[in-house]
């Protein structure tokens, strides 16, 4: 009792402290976001008082199987539904900034449609909602079962869900309100960095708690990488958010560094959210579900040692190579290269271990949809992780900079190492999380991993082209020793890519939607009466079975 | 642990004897290729670190064995550039505008030139086909406010237009006729320099508008409306409109009067630079021949309606 009187009492304060911050803004949009801190604060406070788990009880089918899991699994279904959510939410955004690209009038001629605001709002939905939620959800399901251990403070995992959604409300939110560090990947302000700092260290708390609680003598490698993965996370978001506040009841703030230093710093904290956010944590998600789905062992414990120390160690000192030919010395642009070449292997080597770990069972490409997007999923690592380092070159990035080339290579590992790995395993967590035998159809996945698989191939190479004609136009001289176009020129060129480009948006938004679906029918506890994926192929020679014959 | 060690019957390859929720690891030798091509990068990066500059020092850094820096090569190339345009930018330099436009080989060098210094300094205002837009003159016509041949255009270029804290800048000022007309005049005045280029038909209202134009505007504009190059008044008959023709968007006009602007080029371009931009509009399609020496402005010619590129 006592301890539900002091919660209640501590959300009363933060409520009135936002109450009170409201109406001292200085600025609307600070103002917007203390109320909605505000009431959060007072829902929270609510819910705690009517000792009432909102979601669960309002919604019976999110608590799962009625035979409790000896696993902690409440947030984990939270979790899986809020990916699903923020993923198609970023993905639709996705699609109407690439189709304001080719059609300008979709922007409306409002401040808060214009491509400027719904650009951040599509890359911190995609890699913040979507893949974020995505790693919490996984971490926690992963961490529970490979130490054997309930997930340590439980209050606090819920506290790490419910504020981590809070999170992505007021960057978003900000982001349509023009509030703004200006720092790719980094833009929300001030506050809002305190607010996840806070919700970063409980995370880590809970997870460094649960391997502490462990009943294995070994942590799992999945667990190696998304401790990386938390740590480097928070350091970088700490370093790169350094900055003053203009006023304590304002929204805008300045950063610590200037000028060289501060891309410096920026492009440090970038490029490791893409090393530790999307390699590292969704590396993690690899290492557990892979094996999992293809019911072999990993292929190699030694290599996955060497490539975990070799990537995290040579990925933190790649970001200068964003900095090529700029005010940045030379010999930092030189490191930045130079790391980033070497980290080749190292990538390479999660992509060997995951491929290879289906060594006897390479037939289930053939009948499991969800194997066959996490082979899909590790193909796109390899050739993101192989097409980084090359742009990385500074011969090369001469070309592809400040092009939509950086924008495909982008997208070949978002799209398709991050979204397809995700789904894949989501696609294996809801039948369990659910307690369902199987997904709502088989047959759906399929036509979700070729919608996305095309969607791709459509972005990546309509981006590809855009990107090098972009560089080619800008660098072309005529004969007589002059610059052949006008950088409107090349934009009018583009045209056509842009196009080719949205249209692969909207397949692979179709993909997802496909997925809404089976999942939504999954969690009603249905089951698609449908043909099996595939027979089994028969020899009618032996007049047996073809048996699966291992690679190597 | 190694009791758990066993056999994996698809691989036989043997297990590490670890398991975590069923998970097992295989003890696979890493791939040799894989370790050769790392070591291989690693070698690589050795070898760049030693010739290019990379490890920073307490003031500096060291500047590698091959002494390369991105300024450095970004000098070697301009430079190269540069010795490669020498023979042109020389001829260009010496050469006065005047005769430039009699000199084909030369003038042809400088429209390229212009063509791709238009592209970077012009086409924010004038578009990419030097075709204008509202506010924004059409370079391709034969219409000039203030004169189409070549040293006109120079001398436009070099100066600007309405620059303050300039004398030699192009310069002129029509007054707003808001509160010195009435309503009523301003209408009837708009009515007759409609009726000029034939957007209207001629009305007792514009002959009202006639007797106006005459003691007001044809002191810049001309008797006939066909506009003064000395004050940059523009020719009202020829059915070309910088900021609109319609009846509102010349009422605007004729009550508050539009002031643009082109920068001054002088002082951020060279000298070349500019006369290749001058031989590069004058190219367009309305260029002018050299005005005799000392001589007045020179009639202009009835709009073509076709200009062919040279």
């Amino acid at each position: 009792m006592d301890k539900l009187v002091t919660r209640v009492g501590v959300l009363f304060v933060v409520a009135l402290l936002a109450f009170v911050a409201m109406v001292l803004g200085v600025d609307q949009a600070f103002s917007v976001h203390m109320g909605i801190a505000c009431v959060a604060a007072l829902i929270a406070m609510a819910v705690s008082m009517n000792k009432f788990d909102f979601l669960t009880q309002r919604f019976p089918v999110l608590s799962g199987p009625s035979v409790a899991s000896r696993y902690d699994d409440d947030p984990i279904r939270w979790g899986v539904i809020a990916t699903m959510f923020w993923g198609i939410a970023g993905f639709l955004v996705g699609l109407i900034i690439a189709l304001q690209l080719a059609f300008p009038l979709l922007n409306l001629n409002l401040e808060y449609t214009t491509f400027g605001r719904l650009r951040p709002l599509h890359t911190s939905a995609v890699i913040f909602a979507f893949g974020g939620n995505a790693l919490i959800a996984t971490s926690f399901y992963v961490v529970q079962r490979t130490c054997r251990a309930r997930l340590a403070f439980p209050g606090l995992a819920r506290f790490v869900f419910w504020g981590y959604q809070l999170f992505i409300v007021l960057a978003a939110t900000g982001y349509l309100m023009g509030v703004t560090e200006a720092k790719e990947y980094a833009e929300p302000e001030w506050y809002v960095d305190i607010w996840l700092t806070i919700v970063w260290v409980s995370y880590l708390a809970v997870f460094v708690g649960t391997l502490v609680k462990r009943k294995e003598p070994h942590i799992y490698v999945a667990n190696w990488f998304y401790l990386a993965f938390i740590i480097t996370v928070a350091m970088l978001h700490l370093v790169n958010n350094l900055s003053m506040p203009v006023s304590l009841f304002g929204s805008k703030s300045y950063s610590a560094f200037a000028g060289v230093q501060d891309a410096l710093t920026q492009w440090w904290y970038g490029h490791n959210a893409v090393g530790f956010f999307l390699t590292a944590g969704f590396l993690a998600m690899m290492y557990y579900f892979v094996p999992k789905q293809a019911e072999r062992p990993v292929y190699s414990y030694r290599l996955s040692i060497v490539h975990f120390w070799s990537l995290i160690f040579l990925y933190i000192w790649a970001g200068p190579h964003h900095l090529h030919y700029t005010a940045l010395p030379d010999w930092a642009q030189t490191l930045g290269m130079v790391f980033s070449i070497v980290l080749w292997m190292p990538s390479w080597g999660g992509m060997i271990n995951g491929l290879m770990t289906l060594n006897g069972a390479w037939d289930k490409i053939r009948t499991d949809p969800i194997i066959r997007m996490m082979v899909m999923a590790l193909a796109f690592y390899g050739m993101s992780t192989f097409e980084g380092p090359m742009l990385s070159i500074k011969a090369v990035n001469s070309l592809s900079h400040y092009t939509d080339w950086t924008i495909g290579h982008v997208h070949s590992g978002a799209l398709g190492w991050n979204g397809m790995i995700t789904f894949a395993c989501l696609y294996y967590l809801f039948p369990r999380l659910w307690g369902r035998s199987r997904m709502y159809s088989l047959r759906m996945i399929n036509w979700h991993f070729w919608l996305s698989t095309i969607g791709i191939v459509f972005y990546a190479s309509a981006m590809w082209v855009a990107g090098i004609m972009q560089g080619l136009m800008w660098r072309e001289y005529g004969a007589d020793g002059y610059l052949v176009y006008s950088f409107a020129e090349t934009v009018a060129a583009m045209f056509p890519m842009y196009v080719i480009r949205a249209f692969g948006g909207l397949l692979y938004l179709c993909g997802a939607l496909i997925m809404v679906y089976n999942v939504w029918m999954t969690v009603a506890g249905r089951l698609r009466d449908e043909k099996a994926m595939t027979e089994t192929p028969h020899n009618p020679d032996a007049d047996r079975p073809y048996v699966a014959v291992p690679a190597e | 642990m190694t009791k758990n060690k066993r056999i994996d019957a698809p691989t036989g390859t043997q297990t590490v004897g670890h398991e975590w929720d069923g998970i097992e690891e295989l003890d696979t030798p890493m791939p040799r290729w894989w370790v050769f091509t790392f070591w291989g990068t690693i070698v690589w990066a050795l070898g760049y670190i030693v010739l290019f500059p990379a490890i920073p020092m307490v003031s500096s850094a060291t500047q590698g064995l091959w002494n390369w820096s991105s300024r450095g090569q970004f000098e070697k190339e301009l430079q190269a550039e540069a010795v490669r345009r020498a023979p042109i930018t020389s001829a260009l330099a010496a050469i006065s505008v005047e005769q430039l436009a009699g000199d084909e080989r030369l003038y042809q060098a400088a429209v390229e030139g212009g063509r791709a210094a238009f592209k970077v300094h012009c086409v924010q205002c004038h578009g990419s086909g030097a075709a204008g837009s509202a506010g924004y003159p059409n370079l391709n016509d034969d219409d000039w406010l203030w004169g189409g041949d070549m040293p006109a255009i120079h001398y436009t270029l070099t100066n600007g237009i309405r620059q303050p804290d300039h004398d030699e800048t192009r310069f002129s000022q029509m007054p707003a006729f808001a509160g010195v007309l009435s309503n009523g005049e301003i209408d009837a005045v708009t009515s007759y320099v409609r009726s000029l280029s034939g957007l209207e038909k001629a009305s007792p209202k514009s002959a009202i508008g006639a007797a106006l134009f005459s003691t007001n505007c044809a002191s810049c504009h001309g008797v006939d409306g066909k506009g003064l190059r000395a004050f940059g008044a523009p020719n009202l008959t020829d059915g070309i409109w910088l900021y609109g023709g319609d009846k509102a968007s010349l009422t605007t006009t004729v009550n508050n009067a539009r002031y643009g602007v082109m920068p001054r080029w002088d002082n951020r371009l060279d000298p070349v630079t500019i006369k290749m931009l001058a031989a590069y509009v004058h190219s367009l399609g309305g260029g002018e021949a050299n005005p005799a020496p000392a001589a007045t402005p020179v009639p202009k010619a009835a709009k073509v309606a076709s200009h062919v590129q040279p």
